[in-house]
């Protein structure tokens, strides 16, 4: 007999706010219907989950609001395929799947102590996001914190409403940057590499923590490197097409480890052990 | 294990007698191929050859559904909409007949992935639990066979409940598992405890015909070490044209794809074989593909079965040296060829990327 519960089966969810990020970009805040399911929900930030709009598939998005506020779980979806289209055109009370929290997380227990420089381009800021603000609201278990956050162009920026907060409190760093100049941009303009060497962060006793398009990413790692940060004080979250999100269906793996199970949150170590399969 | 006897001309009547009960899978010629199917009263399994599909979707259906969905809307606000999903759980009880043990030994691959500690597939566990296997031990190997390579034999029980052998005149049954002495309570079975000797003998004449062995142990270390050597899978995927027949037609391959199927106000979720041979099997949201060309793939699919799994599972190789994805490949592509290459030649300094 079974004795686990059935890893496919999605809980019943209901949107409960949307709104555009970015043109291409939308975000969604669900609530399982089931409101002791709701209650006892826990996940761990960096934890991603299958959100699925029935009848048109299921697809794979990180959950990006943070476990310290749990009155709803937010995805930021970029439009890629089916079903994140299908996703863009859900309304408030429309009813989706959610099968979550599934993967590993950011460390953020051996992080205590330390100093965070966070990196993200794009809808890679998504699961930045939770551990961003899972640190803010536990502000003092933490050292410095730094975000360098970009994209194409001011347009292309999402998480608007959260950056008026940071980048102007006190107890975080921020700067923002677009590849080409625009008109009213008052931040920096740059590729993210070249601003984060500008930046200078100091590795001492320090974790970088990345996460964008694959070219970003590769040239991230390389400035992190020049900068004198060591393979395990750089974090990284890796991209697979997915499927069960549970280690059966074979889709994920990189050699021996699935990027559903074992990741998606690996260091710069760990990836240097796998095979050269990104 | 006992052992009992079964006369050839009361082979009907057994399985007439396992299919009273439930669905009994046996190998059949359909036009030139044979598959397993249902057994009914004048079905002349095919017990002399391999079959050329194996019993997998007994237990893994090629497709099947997960789930059963259902939109309803709300009378008083039409504009809401509900959603309802029900686990579609389908396992029969059935009996796996004249499966070889390569076929069913299979299964031990896929248990460690569908059924453990960390995760269980319901749909896979039920049927698991509802199907029992009367094994064929082989007479006789056949040209691509090796099970032997891969820590198996022609009369292999693991995985089985009941063995099946060959001898003169019908076959000595024996039973493996609790399960499968259950079945050899028939009254048509006769005492067989005589006749050991000479199913001891098959099997040794089976195991002998199969030549020598190549032991594998190395190829997990190899195949890794092989990783970034491009100029060795392009060569040995060469001839490959990417059709996946070998990931459908292996006992140990287990992938799968999820889709979506909807008509009006219900559906389902299914479950399809799928496999890494595909291009779009990788194919990411952004354009980017971790694995672009076939020799990729094919790295991945062997290395998947002689390296990854190994290392993972206690050196158990997800293979059983069936030998159907060589010989019904193609373009015969000989996954034992590309293994020994891998263990054999040295490996290209990888080329710098
Ligand atoms: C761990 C993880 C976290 C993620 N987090 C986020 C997140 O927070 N936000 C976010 O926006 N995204 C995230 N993603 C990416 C997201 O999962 C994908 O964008 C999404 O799965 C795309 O689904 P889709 O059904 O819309 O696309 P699909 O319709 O499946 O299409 C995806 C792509 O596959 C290709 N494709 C599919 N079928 C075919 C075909 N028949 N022929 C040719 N090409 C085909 C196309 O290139 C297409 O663009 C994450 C992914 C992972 C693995
Ligand atoms: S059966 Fe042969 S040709 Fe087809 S994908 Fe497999 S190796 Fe390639
Ligand atoms: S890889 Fe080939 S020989 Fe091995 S089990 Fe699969 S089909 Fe049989
Ligand atoms: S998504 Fe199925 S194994 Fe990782």
């Amino acid at each position: 007999m079974t004795t686990l519960p059935n890893p496919y089966l999605p809980e019943i969810a209901t949107v409960v706010e949307t709104f555009p990020e970015t043109p291409s970009i939308k975000t969604f805040r669900v609530v399982l219907n089931n409101p002791e399911r709701m209650k006892a929900f826990s996940f761990k930030p960096g934890q991603v989950g299958q959100l699925s709009v029935f009848g048109v598939g299921e697809a794979t998005f990180v959950i990006n609001s943070p476990p310290t506020r749990m009155d709803y779980l937010q995805f930021t979806v970029m439009m890629a395929g089916e079903v994140t289209s299908k996703l863009h055109s859900l309304n408030v009370g429309d009813q989706v799947g959610v099968r979550a929290p599934l993967g590993n997380w950011f460390p953020y227990d051996t992080l205590k102590g330390k100093s965070v420089v966070f990196v993200g381009g794009g809808i890679g800021m998504a699961p930045l996001r939770t551990l961003l603000l899972y640190m803010l609201d536990n502000r003092k278990d933490y050292k410095d914190i730094t975000l360098l956050y970009g994209a194409r162009s001011p347009d292309d920026m999402a998480f608007k409403y959260d950056l008026p907060d940071w980048t102007t409190r006190k107890d975080m760093s921020t700067t923002l940057t677009i590849d080409r100049e625009a008109p009213g941009w008052e931040h920096k303009v740059g590729l993210i590499p070249n601003v984060l060497l500008e930046m200078n962060p100091s590795p001492k006793n320090t974790v970088a923590i990345t996460c964008g398009p694959p070219i970003m990413i590769k040239f991230t790692l390389q400035a992190l490197q020049k900068l004198g940060f060591g393979d395990d004080q750089i974090i990284t979250t890796l991209e697979k097409r997915m499927k069960c999100g549970v280690g059966i269906c074979g889709r994920c793996n990189i050699g021996t480890k699935y990027v559903c199970m074992d990741g998606p949150v690996f260091t710069y170590a760990e990836l240097k052990q796998l095979p050269n399969e990104l | 294990m006992a052992a009992k006897y079964l006369a050839s001309e009361k082979l009907p009547a057994w399985l007439a007698e396992l299919a009273a009960s439930r669905v009994v899978l046996v190998p059949v010629k359909e036009r030139d191929a044979v598959v397993f199917r249902p057994y009914s009263e004048g079905v002349k399994p095919v017990l002399d050859r391999q079959a050329n599909v194996p019993p997998k979707a007994s237990i893994f259906p090629a497709s099947e559904s997960l789930m059963s969905f259902k939109y309803i809307k709300n009378p008083e606000d039409l504009g809401q909409v509900a959603v309802e999903v029900h686990e579609t759980v389908d396992a029969p009880p059935t009996v796996v007949f004249g499966g070889r043990p390569c076929d069913v030994r299979g299964f031990n691959i896929f248990d460690r992935v569908y059924d453990c500690p960390k995760v269980q597939d319901p749909y896979y566990k039920a049927r698991r639990e509802n199907t029992l296997f009367v094994t064929l031990a082989c007479e006789d190997a056949e040209n691509a066979c090796f099970c032997h390579w891969v820590g198996s034999s022609p009369s292999d029980p693991v995985g089985s409940d009941v063995l099946l052998t060959p001898i003169q005149g019908g076959y000595l049954v024996e039973d493996v598992s609790k399960r499968g002495k259950a079945l050899l309570s028939s009254k048509l079975l006769a005492d067989g405890s005589k006749r050991s000797t000479e199913a001891k003998a098959v099997h040794k004449a089976a195991l002998e015909s199969l030549g020598e062995v190549w032991n594998p142990e190395k190829a997990p270390a190899k195949l890794l070490e092989k990783f970034d050597d491009m100029g060795f899978w392009e060569d040995v995927s060469a001839k490959c044209v990417s059709c996946g027949a070998c990931t459908y037609l292996c006992p140990t391959c287990y992938c799968f794809n999820v889709t979506d199927e909807r008509s009006g106000m219900k559906g389902e979720r299914i479950r399809t074989w799928d496999n890494c041979m595909s291009y779009l099997f990788t194919l990411e949201a952004s354009g980017h593909n971790p694995r672009p060309t076939k020799a990729h793939r094919l790295k991945n699919r062997v290395g998947h079965k002689f390296s990854y799994y190994p290392d993972i599972h206690e050196g158990i190789f997800a293979c059983c040296g069936c030998g159907r994805c060589i010989k019904l490949c193609p373009v015969s592509v000989d996954i034992r060829e590309i293994v020994r290459l891998a263990v054999e030649r040295p490996t290209a300094k990888p080329e710098k990327s």
